[in-house]
């Protein structure tokens, strides 16, 4: 199978399973460059999986997932690739995890600098100063020598944020950013978000926050079961979905959200 | 009394010989146990259970062994395999295997409690293999893991006190030549004590700094 021409992210009959339970069946989507696309559905839809297939953190047992038409996981002869072969193509995927994952050793401005000088191998000062740059915009500059400790949940996650787009990726995926946080904290890393689709980021999210996926989102997946049930642009996704379980699920978060208003 | 400390002032070059070969014995010997440590302590969390076991075996048989029965079998038993070996490496090598056992069952522990993701993040943003080990998952291992590595140091100070039975040259190996010779023992073996006593202090000193850098992460 080949590469779809001009997509950031081809994802091609993506299945995975876990012992007796299949997580992800046949799982086929594309994204555009600049579209932000939210991924949905119920608990333990395999939302997540997905997303650790397409960097192979998690390695799909089918299908093929390709990044500007280059192969992830597989190399040019065939063969599975090397960690290191798989290093360099992740490096332009930027991650961001539900539980920030920031490295605990390291201050907000190292954990933006880590990856780019010691991986992509640019330099300091260049990477330095993006990454002040990447710390303004997400509000934080004034915490660059504050370790991931002593920030509060939201600043975690908007250094986290910062810390992926450091990286300088052709893609971004957000595996429920905002899960994580106290109801309060939400909304500052959500207006973080916000502004990325504005900007015309590539993005995968997967996420629970329905305002937003109904706001930002470009593209809706809706998941259920480890299979794509329905792919709808927001407006007619959450106006008029197609099917029986997707109808179920709007209505379900459309009372959570009116209860608790 | 002060007529005996006299005596072993008068034997002061003796006794900081001592005190430099048991810092020399301590100091390469601790770093070679925690490399080795480092070395078994993925074999021990081996998904292959004869690897992981034998591993165990090792690390806690050496646990349940006083070390001067080890060292006793290091320098005089092992010639009867046709191993001989002098007195300064029977010693070393006894020291290192001992305390590797310990320093892979502290790091083994210390890496079981490292949370997963940071290091999953690591492999996300493009780190593997070494890079992976020495910028992301060893640096928060030695943090936390620090205080009880220091212990295990200063234990490893202390057991090197055993090597004077293979005639090893150190510390408590001069305070004993020191009081035979002179007949001071209360004066010699006070001595070597404080002399120990200032060698912790610095290990101490270094574990502390340690975990300052450590608390201001936490």
């Amino acid at each position: 199978m080949m590469a779809v021409a001009g997509k950031v992210l081809d994802v091609a009959g993506v299945s995975k399973r876990f012992g007796e339970l299949e997580v992800l069946s046949d799982i086929s989507f594309q994204v555009d460059k600049g579209e932000t696309v939210c991924v949905l559905g119920p608990s333990g839809s395999g939302k997540s999986t997905l997303l650790r297939c397409v960097n192979w953190l998690e390695r799909p047992d089918a299908g093929q997932v390709y990044l500007n038409g280059l192969q992830v996981g597989i190399n040019g002869a065939g063969v599975v690739m090397t960690d290191r072969e798989l290093s360099r193509i992740r490096t332009r995927i930027g991650m961001v995890f539900q539980h920030f994952a920031l490295w605990p050793h390291l201050t907000v401005l190292q954990n933006l600098t880590e990856a780019p000088v010691q991986v992509q191998r640019r330099p300091k000062a260049e990477v330095r100063d993006e990454a002040l740059a990447l710390l303004s915009k997400v509000g934080l500059l004034e915490k660059q020598s504050a370790f991931p400790a002593k920030l509060s949940g939201g600043q975690k996650q908007r250094v986290g944020i910062a810390r992926a787009l450091a990286m300088k990726p052709d893609l971004l995926l957000f595996d429920e950013p905002t899960s994580a946080l106290d109801p309060e904290l939400v909304g500052e890393v959500l207006l973080v978000m916000r502004d990325l689709a504005r900007e015309g980021r590539t993005m995968v999210i997967v996420t629970h926050e329905m305002a937003f996926a109904r706001e930002a989102a470009t593209r809706i997946i809706f998941l259920d079961r480890g299979r794509v049930i329905e792919t709808a642009p927001p407006g007619r996704f959450f106006a008029h979905p197609e099917t029986e379980r997707a109808q179920q699920f709007v209505q379900r978060y459309a009372s959570d959200t009116a209860g608790r208003q | 009394m002060i007529h005996d400390f006299g005596i072993v002032w008068s034997e002061r070059a003796l006794l900081l010989s001592g005190l430099a070969n048991t810092a020399i014995l301590s100091a390469i010997s601790a770093v070679a146990a925690l490399l080795l440590g480092f070395a078994l302590t993925p074999a021990l969390m081996s998904k292959r259970r004869a690897v992981a076991w034998t591993v165990r075996g090792f690390v806690d048989g050496m646990r349940c062994v006083p070390f001067l029965l080890f060292a006793y079998i290091v320098y005089y038993g092992f010639p009867s395999f046709g191993v001989r070996l002098d007195n300064w490496t029977s010693g070393l090598l006894a020291l290192t295997i001992y305390n590797a056992a310990y320093m892979a069952e502290i790091l083994r522990g210390a890496w079981a409690a490292q949370p997963r993701e940071p290091i999953e993040a690591g492999k996300a943003f493009g780190f593997s293999d070494v890079r992976l080990f020495r910028r992301l998952i060893l640096p928060p291992l030695l943090l936390s893991a620090g205080p009880v590595i220091g212990n295990q140091i200063i234990q490893i100070v202390k057991d090197s006190a055993f090597l004077t039975i293979i005639a090893l040259p150190e510390l408590t190996h001069a305070a004993s030549s020191i009081q035979s010779r002179h007949y001071v023992p209360f004066a010699a073996f006070i001595t070597a004590v404080f002399l120990y006593w200032g060698l912790c202090l610095i290990i101490e000193a270094g574990v502390s700094s340690v975990g300052r850098v450590a608390d201001a992460r936490r």
